[in-house]
């Protein structure tokens, strides 16, 4: 048990020291020296733990209750303090916060407690480990990759006040609030740990401190509250009418119809948490702060406890609402399935690397909420499966842009033409994210076949979604892998600037992108099997199979180096047009005129202005009928 | 062992059967267009003529890297087939494929090849639904992904059950054969506007590459129609052939799309004909029970 508190208080440390430090130096050396210490207890644990069964820490500590308290409102303050210059009076904000702060705090000194089982404070299970060990191996390697980036960060733009000091101090609480919601098992703990990551969030999104920024700051800051009120609601009502205020106790009460209202509404602080529409747009305004807040925010943080909390909550989505005959699963699933076809084919429409990134976060995430909303095993299965895959390949594909831009000096993908040319180590590590997210054999499509055999089995609704959805993402991932790779001759010297730190953690996460295709039966049978028993995806024909495709993707290069005969190099075919040195440059009749290849983006169908406000609310909508029907159910 | 023994006739008779197929399009193609048309063997001695050729080209990746991948990944995901594995998994291994080629379009930076990859996406991406909804399809109707089992439980009901599916499929086997209308990223004929578009660069080996990649593409489209009939050879081989020569004939009458319309079809008739097809086929099965 020494490390779910080493894991969710160590991180405290380096954030308290970076607070205070000057020297970067001495900066560098603590976030490398923590980040590697986080990394190993985490891993080491997950190997270490038993794991058959969820173990429980029970609450020896007296004083933690007053821990919590004063935590809170500590939390609420900061966030009242933050919001004293709010922009365009959103008053509403602190109303939240007082709301919700206030909430908890006459549940936690009512006395309403002391008839309430509090037994276990913490836990852990083979899905916090693996959650764990993505925070822990993950996150900290953003946090390395962060060093050397926020130096040049600063270094390109000289009006942003440098408070890296702020910066990595968030980054280290945001850790630890991670491993805090993963490893909690008392509902106001969890809540706390939640409210945390939002704070975190805020603050990093508005680091940049432009107007853009502090406007996306706080419009991530209603959402997510938003989803805390909601939180804090469903905890009050557990406390108040079940007499529950541990997560066991709710998801083993015997799936009773009165705990659907607050799994709907911890569900609902999920959803937008995990930027699930409608409350999409805080994770594509969180585009503006630096690079490493996004990978953090999409790959191993925020985002991701979003979907934790649905998968864990998905046994008790299934119980059907009393009066109808859908169960409230039914309904996140639902909109998990908008979620994911909207943002996929939104991500076509898209020239900015971060944004078709963003969506295709939001569109990934739907289809684990969908997963988690179906909720049979194997759905569950696939759902764990996305979470882990996903991690790894998106923090490394956001990595790979934040360094790519800082040497062009764009994140256009229309910039990125002849990428391979100019930067062919870099793009060769950002071509191995993308074929991690899109293609056979890699993990995101493992992934996605197992959804698609999990899904068929019940109803072909969610797999015709599903279907659609992920025939756009080819679309898209294939068009940015040609850019990137077209040929130019066009040389530069760029990736020579490139930091060690950046080197070390990029080329780390492409080698852990290709190992876990090769390592996901492991992680099946050691840590999912367990948990939902056996998967046919993981039989051994299916493994072979994967293998041997895997096996064909990493050989094929060989060939590469074979010597062909008769080879003689030639001009593209250009019908004769009127090029003569510059191969970019067309003279006509007209003059000579400069000319470039340029994606499709299919805006008149896929454009955000129709298909973002239409999904917006079509999923309003179906939130709306969730409760509606729910509270019908629970009147 | 038996496994192995179907891998290997599938690698050395695709090229055959899919060749004399070939030759028989042409042949059919020109009497419907009213010409002599060349001997049944000329597509064999076209690819055997481009091997002796000169290997030109604008760079070494595509040539070495990419279309070889698009070779051996086309006949992985055949042998995946042809051995009785999982559906879906054969259909993500036939688009990775198809992702090479489309990669080693792209890599030639030539303006051609480049409208040619952008349109196969396009292309890709009309076709993708159709052919997961007709595993899924197939799934629903059989209770199996795997192709071994889904062949031995086949049988007429299974076409009954699944009518609109196999529309669909019939519409998108026009694209993934490259017939007109649907020609668009590249054509069996070099009259396009964009010249060959995906194939432009390729000359020589190369282009003899693709050639036989095709046959084996050929081979596992014509292989899922197969699935349909399984239960009964005679009739699935006879369905197989009316369907190709359907397609030869849809490929002599029709003008090539653009591709907003290429987009807006398939996907309509991949809702429409597939997705409601399994929508009917849940609700029957419901209400069965």
């Amino acid at each position: 048990m020494a490390f779910i508190a080493f894991l969710i208080l160590f991180p405290l440390l380096p954030a308290v020291l970076l607070l205070l430090v000057e020297s970067p130096a001495v900066r560098k050396g603590i976030i490398i020296i923590s980040a590697i210490a986080i990394a190993v207890i985490s891993v080491d644990m997950a190997f270490a733990a038993p794991k058959n069964a969820a173990q429980y820490v029970d609450s020896a500590f007296h004083y933690l209750d007053n821990i919590l308290i004063a935590g809170e409102l500590i939390l609420a303050c900061t966030i009242l303090y933050l919001c004293r210059n709010l922009p365009f009076k959103k008053y509403w904000i602190p109303l939240m916060v007082v709301l919700q702060t206030g909430m908890i705090l006459w549940t936690e000194l009512s006395g309403k407690l002391h008839d309430v089982k509090t037994q276990h404070v913490f836990f852990y299970d083979n899905l916090s480990l693996i959650m764990a060990v993505i925070i822990g191996v993950i996150g900290t390697l953003i946090c390395v990759y962060a060093v050397g980036y926020m130096n040049q960060y600063h270094h390109h733009h000289h009006e942003i006040p440098d408070r890296q000091k702020l910066f990595f101090f968030t980054m280290f609480l945001f850790l630890s609030a991670m491993f805090g919601i993963v490893f909690s098992d008392n509902l106001m703990w969890l809540y706390f740990f939640w409210e945390i990551t939002t704070l975190c969030s805020f603050i990093m999104i508005g680091y940049s401190g432009t107007e853009e920024a502090v406007n996306n700051a706080f419009r991530a800051l209603w959402m997510n509250l938003l989803g805390g009120l909601a939180f804090a609601i469903a905890i009050v009502y557990c406390v108040t009418v079940l007499k529950i205020v541990e997560l066991d106790d709710l998801l083993n009460s015997g799936k009773s119809a009165a705990i659907i209202l607050p799994v709907v509404l911890i569900a609902f602080a999920g959803l937008t948490k995990s930027a699930q529409f409608p409350f999409s747009g805080w994770l594509l305004g969180a585009m503006v702060a630096p690079t490493p807040v996004s990978a953090l925010l999409h790959s191993s943080t925020m985002v991701k406890a979003g979907v934790y909390i649905i998968i864990k909550l998905a046994p008790a989505m299934l119980i059907t609402i009393p009066g109808t005959m859908i169960t409230s699963g039914m309904m996140i699933a639902l909109i998990g399935a908008v979620s994911f076809l909207a943002c996929s084919c939104l991500a076509i429409s898209q020239s900015n690397a971060k944004r078709v990134l963003a969506y295709s976060t939001i569109a990934n995430l739907g289809l684990i909420v969908l997963c988690a909303g179906v909720g049979s095993y194997l759905a569950l299965w696939a759902a764990i499966l996305l979470l882990i895959f996903h991690a790894v390949a998106k923090a490394l594909l956001f990595l790979t842009v934040g360094t790519i831009e800082h040497q062009i000096g764009s994140r256009d993908i229309e910039d990125m033409h002849g990428l391979i040319s100019k930067m062919p180590r870099i793009t060769i590590i950002m071509l191995i994210g993308i074929t991690g997210m899109f293609l056979a054999p890699f993990g995101m499509l493992v992934s996605k076949w197992a959804a698609l055999e999990a899904l068929a089995v019940s109803d072909p609704f969610l797999p015709i979604a599903v279907i659609f959805g992920s025939s756009a993402t080819l679309f898209f991932w294939g068009k940015w892998m040609g850019k990137l790779i077209a040929i130019t001759n066009v040389k530069s010297d760029a990736e020579g600037r490139i930091c060690h730190e950046e080197w070390f953690v990029l080329s780390t996460l492409a080698a852990m992108t290709i190992a876990i295709c090769a390592l996901f039966p492991l992680v099946g049978t050691y840590f999912i099997e367990p948990l939902y028993g056996r998967d046919p995806i993981l039989n051994k024909e299916h493994i072979i199979m994967v293998a041997i495709l895997l096996g064909l993707v990493l050989l094929v290069p060989v060939a590469f180096f074979f010597n062909w005969k008769k080879l003689r190099n030639a001009e593209p075919y250009l019908c004769g047009a009127g090029i003569k040195d510059n191969f970019s440059q067309f003279t006509g009749s007209l003059g000579t005129k400069e000319w470039k290849l340029s994606n499709y983006y299919l805006e008149k169908y896929f454009g955000e202005a129709k298909l973002f406000k239409l999904s917006v609310v079509v999923s309003t909508v179906l939130i709306i009928i969730t409760f509606t029907i729910v509270f019908y159910g629970a009147r | 062992m038996k496994l192995l023994l179907a891998a290997l006739a599938f690698v050395i008779l695709t090229p055959v059967v899919c060749g004399l197929l070939a030759g028989f399009d042409r042949i059919i193609t020109a009497k419907m267009q009213g010409r002599y048309g060349p001997p049944l063997l000329q597509p064999f001695f076209d690819v055997l003529k481009l091997f002796e050729k000169e290997n030109l080209m604008v760079n070494q990746f595509y040539h070495s890297f990419y279309l070889i991948c698009y070779l051996v990944f086309m006949v992985a995901s055949g042998i995946l087939f042809f051995t009785g594995q999982d559906l879906l998994l054969v259909i993500f291994a036939f688009t990775l494929a198809d992702i090479f080629l489309v990669l080693a379009a792209y890599s030639t930076n030539s303006p051609f090849s480049f409208i040619g990859a952008e349109r196969e996406l396009l292309l890709m991406m009309s076709a993708e639904p159709m052919l997961l909804i007709a595993a899924v399809g197939l799934f629903m109707a059989t209770k199996s992904f795997k192709v071994g089992s889904i062949a031995s439980v086949a049988d007429l009901n299974t076409i009954l059950l699944l009518p609109g599916v196999f529309i669909g499929l019939l519409f998108i086997l026009t694209i993934k054969l490259r017939k007109s209308p649907f020609d668009l990223s590249t054509s069996h004929h070099a009259h396009q506007e964009i010249v060959k578009g995906v194939t432009t660069e390729f000359a020589g080996p190369s282009l003899a590459l693709v050639e036989i990649a095709h046959w084996y593409e050929t081979a596992i489209m014509l292989g899922i129609i197969y699935l349909f009939f399984a239960g009964n050879p005679v009739i699935a081989v006879s369905v197989v052939l009316v369907a190709y020569f359907v397609e030869i004939l849809i490929d002599n009458t029709f003008a090539r799309f653009k591709w907003e319309l290429t987009l807006k079809s398939s996907w309509a008739v991949t809702f429409i004909f597939g997705g409601l097809n399994l929508i009917v086929l849940f609700i029957i099965e419901k209400v069965k029970i």
